[in-house]
C-alpha cells in the first residue's frame, strides 16, 4: 500500500513538474504575475511529493518488504539497518529517486530563498528546473520504476553487493548527487539568462553560492569515493582513472572553472558568455556522469543496469538537455553585452588561464574516458585507454595551473604587476627550493617528478599563506591591527585561502606516494614482517562471525624499536548470501603516514599472505579535500550573509573585500 | 587594450591550449591505447610482442598455481576454444576464482605467455565483464542468461 502511495506521489510530482516547465515561461513572456508566481508553489509541491515517494521506498527497505521487486533485488532481512537504508540508492532505480529528490530539494530552495530574485528570472529558472524534473520523473516512471511489485513475494531478498556495505560508500552517492544536481541550478540560471538576454553582477551573485555549494558536495563525494577505494581494495590505490571516477572528475574540473569565472562576472562583469557556457557544460557533464555510472554504458563495478530501453531514453534525455541548451546558447549568446576590459596580466587574466587549463584538462579526461566507447560504436577495434594516458596528459596541464594558483590572487584586477607579485612570493620560492633540496636529499635523485610535485605543493601553500598574510598586514602592522583586519576580512577571502591550502595538501599527498614502501610475504602465526622501521608480528588468524558474514581476522601487533605502536586487525570477509568475499584492511595513521595492512589468502599450510604498505603523507590527500570543501562552506556563509542584507555590511569589510 | 585585441588574445590563448592538449593526447595515445584480444585471437592473429594488451575469458579450472613467495600466481585464461598462460605477481582481486570471468592487462612475451600487470575481476557474481561475454560469444561457448543469475 505504501509502495503504491510512493508510485502515485511520483506521478503527481511529474504532473506538477510539467506544469512548472511550461506555465511560468509563458507567464514571464506575457508578464503575467500570477503565472510567474505559480512555480513557487509547484516547486514546494514537487518537493513534498518526491519526499513522500523517497520515504515510501526507504520504508519498504527498512521493513524488508520483498514484494517490492527493487527491495528483493537489493536487500536482505539480515542486513544491518544502516545498509538497508543506504541500499536504497545502491541500485539504479533507487539512485534515480535520490536524484530527483535532491533536484526537488534544490527547486524548493530556489523557490523558498528566491524572494529577492527578479520575478521573471525566478519564474524562468524554476521553469528550467521543472523541465529537468519532468525528464527524470518520466524516465523513472517509464523505464525504472522502483515500486514494481512481485507476485508472490519471495521469502528473502538477494542482498546488497557486499562491496557497497561500507560506511564510506554508503554516503558517497548522496554527496556526489548533491554536487551533480546542485549544478542544475547554475544550469537553470544560465538558460534563464539566455532566454532573458541579460547577465549582470547580480546574476553572478545568485549563481555563485549555488555553484559553490554543489562544488563542495562534489569535492566531498569524490574524496569519499577515493578514500573508500583506498581502504577496501587492499593495495592502497586511491585513484585509478576508472571511467566511473572520471565521470565525477569531469564536472568537478569544469565546475571549478565555473566557480572562478563567476567571480569575474560578479566583480568585473567580464567573461559573461564564457561563464554561461561553463554552467551549461558543467551540468551536461554531470548528466553524462550520472548515466555513465548507472546505465552500464561502460563496464565497471558501478554498472548495475544493462537495459537498451533505458539507454535509448537516456540518450534522448542527454540530447535534448545538452543539445537544446547549446543551441539556445549559439542563438542567444552573441547578444549578451560584453563587460570590463582587462590586460592579459591581471587577476582576470589569471582566472582565464585557470579556466582554459581546467577545461582543457577536462577535455583530455573526456577523450580518454569515452574514446573506447566511440571506437567500438563506430566499428573500430575493441580497446581501452591505459591509465598512463591520463598521467601524461592531465599532469602537464596541471603544472602551469598550480603555478598560477599562487600568483593569481596577488595580481590586481584589470592590470597586474607580475614582477611585483613574484617579488612578494620570494618566501614561496625559498620554500620550494628547500622542499626540492630536501626531497633530493631523501631520494638521492630518485623520482624527480615527485620532488617537483612536492615543490609545487610548497609553492601553492606558501602562496596562499602569503596572500592572506598580506591582506591582514601580518608582521607589517601591530598585531591588534592585523587581528582587526583578519576579523573584517570577508569570509570568502578566508575561504579561498583555506581551499588553496587544501589543494596544496592534496598535491603533497599525491606527490609523496612515490616514496611508499611495500612488503608482500607469507607469514605463519608467530612470525614477523618488517617495513619502514616497524615490526609487524602476526599473533593469530581467527574465525569470527558478523551480522551477515563470516570472517578470517588476523591479529597483528605493531612495534617500532621495541615500543608497542598499535594492534591491527585486517579481515577477509565472506558473505554467504551473495557467495562473495571482501577484504577489510587495517590502517594505522599518525597523519604523516599510514601503515596499511591487508590479509591475503591462506596457503593451506597455516601460512597467510600479508600485504603491508607504508604510505607517507597519504592522509593529506583527503585532509586537503576536506580543507577545500571547508573553504567553500566558509565562503558560502559569507555569500548568504551579504546577499540577504547587503546594506548592512560594515565599512571595514568593504575595504579589504576587493576580491575573493 | 582594445576589445578586438583582447578577443584576439583570448582566441590565441585558447588555440594554443588546445594545440598543447592535442599534442599531449596524440603523444600519449600512441603508447597507451590498449587493444583487446580473446585467447583465440592470440592463436590466430599476429599480436605484437611487448605491447600492452588486454585479454578476457574465464580462469581455467585447476590451472591456478601459487608460487611460494606469496605473490606470484600462474593460471590459464580460456574462451573455450583456446587458452593462454598468464603469470602475475601482485594482489589478486577478491573475486578472482577458477571459472570466474577475468580481464588481464599485460604484455605478451616471446614464449606466448602473458606477463600480467593487472588482473581485473571486479564484478559481483551476477555480472561478467562485457569483454569476457563477447569473447565467449565469439567462440560459441556463451549461453544466454548464464551470467544473469
Amino acid at each position: 500500500m505504501i509502495a503504491e502511495l510512493g508510485h502515485f506521489a511520483l506521478i503527481l510530482a511529474l504532473l506538477l513538474a510539467l506544469l512548472q516547465a511550461t506555465v511560468p515561461l509563458l507567464g514571464a513572456a506575457r508578464r503575467d504575475l500570477g503565472w510567474m508566481a505559480l512555480p513557487r508553489r509547484t516547486a514546494l509541491g514537487q518537493f513534498v511529493l518526491v519526499s513522500v515517494a523517497f520515504m515510501a521506498l526507504i520504508h519498504a527497505y527498512v521493513i524488508s518488504d520483498f514484494s517490492v521487486a527493487n527491495v528483493y533485488e537489493n536487500s536482505h532481512s539480515a542486513k544491518p539497518l544502516l545498509y538497508k537504508v543506504t541500499g536504497v540508492w545502491g541500485n539504479h532505480e533507487g539512485s534515480m529517486v535520490l536524484w530527483v529528490f535532491i533536484l526537488s530539494l534544490c527547486g524548493a530552495a530556489v523557490a523558498g530563498f528566491g524572494g529577492n530574485l527578479p520575478a521573471e528570472l525566478r519564474a524562468r529558472v524554476l521553469a528550467v528546473q521543472g523541465m529537468i524534473g519532468s525528464g527524470f520523473l518520466l524516465f523513472i516512471l517509464l523505464t525504472s520504476d522502483p515500486f514494481q511489485r512481485l507476485m508472490p513475494a519471495p521469502p528473502d531478498g538477494r542482498g546488497l553487493n557486499p562491496v557497497l556495505q561500507d560506511p564510506g560508500l554508503a554516503f558517497h552517492p548522496p554527496f556526489l548527487y548533491l554536487g551533480y544536481v546542485g549544478f542544475s541550478v547554475a544550469f537553470s540560471f544560465a538558460v534563464a539568462a539566455l532566454i532573458e538576454g541579460r547577465v549582470d553582477a547580480a546574476w553572478a551573485r545568485w549563481v555563485r553560492p549555488w555553484t559553490l555549494a554543489a562544488w563542495c558536495a562534489l569535492t566531498i563525494g569524490i574524496a569519499m569515493g577515493s578514500w573508500w577505494a583506498y581502504y577496501t581494495l587492499g593495495w592502497g590505490g586511491w585513484w585509478f582513472w576508472d571511467p566511473v571516477e572520471n565521470a565525477s572528475l569531469m564536472p568537478w574540473l569544469v565546475g571549478t572553472a565555473l566557480l572562478h569565472s563567476a567571480i569575474v562576472v560578479e566583480k568585473r562583469e567580464a567573461l559573461k558568455t564564457w561563464t554561461i557556457l561553463l554552467a551549461i557544460v558543467t551540468f551536461s557533464l554531470s548528466l553524462i556522469g550520472t548515466f555513465l555510472v548507472r546505465s552500464g554504458v561502460l563496464t565497471s563495478v558501478h554498472a548495475f543496469a544493462v537495459d537498451p530501453a533505458r539507454g535509448t531514453f537516456i540518450l534522448l534525455l542527454l540530447f535534448i538537455a545538452i543539445g537544446g541548451s547549446l543551441a539556445l546558447y549559439a542563438v542567444r549568446a552573441p547578444r549578451l553585452k560584453g563587460g570590463g576590459l582587462f590586460a592579459p596580466i591581471s587577476r582576470e587574466g589569471a582566472l582565464v588561464l585557470n579556466n582554459l587549463l581546467l577545461t582543457t584538462a577536462a577535455a583530455t579526461v573526456f577523450l580518454g574516458t569515452l574514446y573506447p566507447l566511440f571506437s567500438e560504436e563506430l566499428g573500430g577495434p575493441k580497446l581501452s585507454v591505459g591509465f598512463p594516458f591520463f598521467d601524461r596528459t592531465f599532469a602537464p596541464l596541471m603544472v602551469p595551473l598550480l603555478m598560477a594558483v599562487a600568483l593569481g590572487p596577488l595580481l590586481a584586477w584589470k592590470r597586474g604587476d607580475l614582477l611585483g607579485a613574484l617579488q612578494r612570493l620570494w618566501l614561496a620560492f625559498a620554500a620550494v627550493a628547500a622542499v626540492g633540496l630536501l626531497g633530493f636529499y631523501l631520494t638521492h635523485g630518485g623520482p624527480v617528478l615527485a620532488v617537483f610535485g612536492l615543490g609545487l605543493a610548497a609553492w601553492v601553500f606558501m602562496g596562499a599563506v602569503l596572500e592572506w598574510a598580506e591582506r591582514v598586514k601580518l608582521g607589517r602592522a601591530p598585531m591588534d591591527e592585523s587581528w582587526r583586519r583578519a576579523r573584517h576580512l570577508p569570509r570568502a577571502a578566508h575561504g579561498m585561502t583555506l581551499a588553496h591550502l587544501g589543494l596544496a595538501l592534496t598535491l603533497a599527498g599525491i606527490a609523496a606516494s612515490a616514496w611508499q614502501e611495500e612488503r608482500i610475504e607469507i607469514a605463519r602465526p608467530g612470525q614477523d614482517l618488517a617495513i619502514a622501521g616497524y615490526t609487524l608480528h602476526l599473533d593469530e588468524v581467527a574465525q569470527v562471525a558478523g551480522a551477515n558474514f563470516t570472517a578470517d581476522r588476523a591479529r597483528i601487533t605493531v612495534t617500532k624499536e621495541g615500543k608497542a605502536v598499535a594492534d591491527m586487525h585486517p579481515e577477509k570477509r565472506f558473505f554467504p548470501v551473495q557467495q562473495m568475499p571482501t577484504s577489510v584492511t587495517a590502517i594505522h595513521t599518525n597523519l604523516l603516514a599510514d601503515l596499511y595492512v591487508a590479509l591475503g589468502d591462506s596457503d593451506g599450510a597455516g601460512g597467510w599472505t600479508i600485504r603491508a604498505y607504508w604510505k607517507p603523507l597519504v592522509p593529506w590527500i583527503w585532509i586537503g579535500a576536506v580543507f577545500m570543501a571547508a573553504g567553500g562552506v566558509l565562503s558560502l556563509s559569507d555569500r548568504r550573509w551579504r546577499i540577504g542584507v547587503a546594506h548592512r555590511v560594515p565599512r571595514g569589510a568593504r575595504v579589504a573585500g576587493a576580491g575573493d | 587594450m582594445t576589445r578586438k585585441r583582447r578577443r584576439l588574445f583570448a582566441v590565441l590563448a585558447g588555440m594554443g591550449m588546445l594545440g598543447i592538449a592535442a599534442a599531449l593526447v596524440l603523444n600519449a595515445f600512441s603508447d597507451n591505447l590498449v587493444f583487446f584480444y580473446s585467447p583465440s585471437d592470440l592463436k590466430t592473429k599476429a599480436v605484437p610482442q611487448g605491447r600492452m594488451l588486454r585479454i578476457g575469458g574465464l580462469v581455467e579450472e585447476a590451472s591456478v598455481k601459487r608460487a611460494g613467495d606469496g605473490k606470484t600466481v600462474t593460471f590459464r585464461i580460456t574462451d573455450g576454444s583456446a587458452a593462454v598462460p598468464v603469470t602475475y605477481a601482485g594482489v589478486l582481486p577478491d573475486l578472482f576464482r577458477e571459472g570466474q570471468g577475468v580481464v588481464v592487462e599485460g604484455r605478451l612475451d616471446g614464449a606466448g605467455e602473458v606477463r600480467a600487470a593487472s588482473v581485473l575481476a571486479k564484478h559481483d557474481e551476477r555480472y561478467m565483464p562485457r569483454e569476457v561475454v563477447d569473447a565467449l560469444k565469439k567462440s560459441g561457448r556463451w549461453q544466454e542468461g548464464a551470467a544473469a543469475k
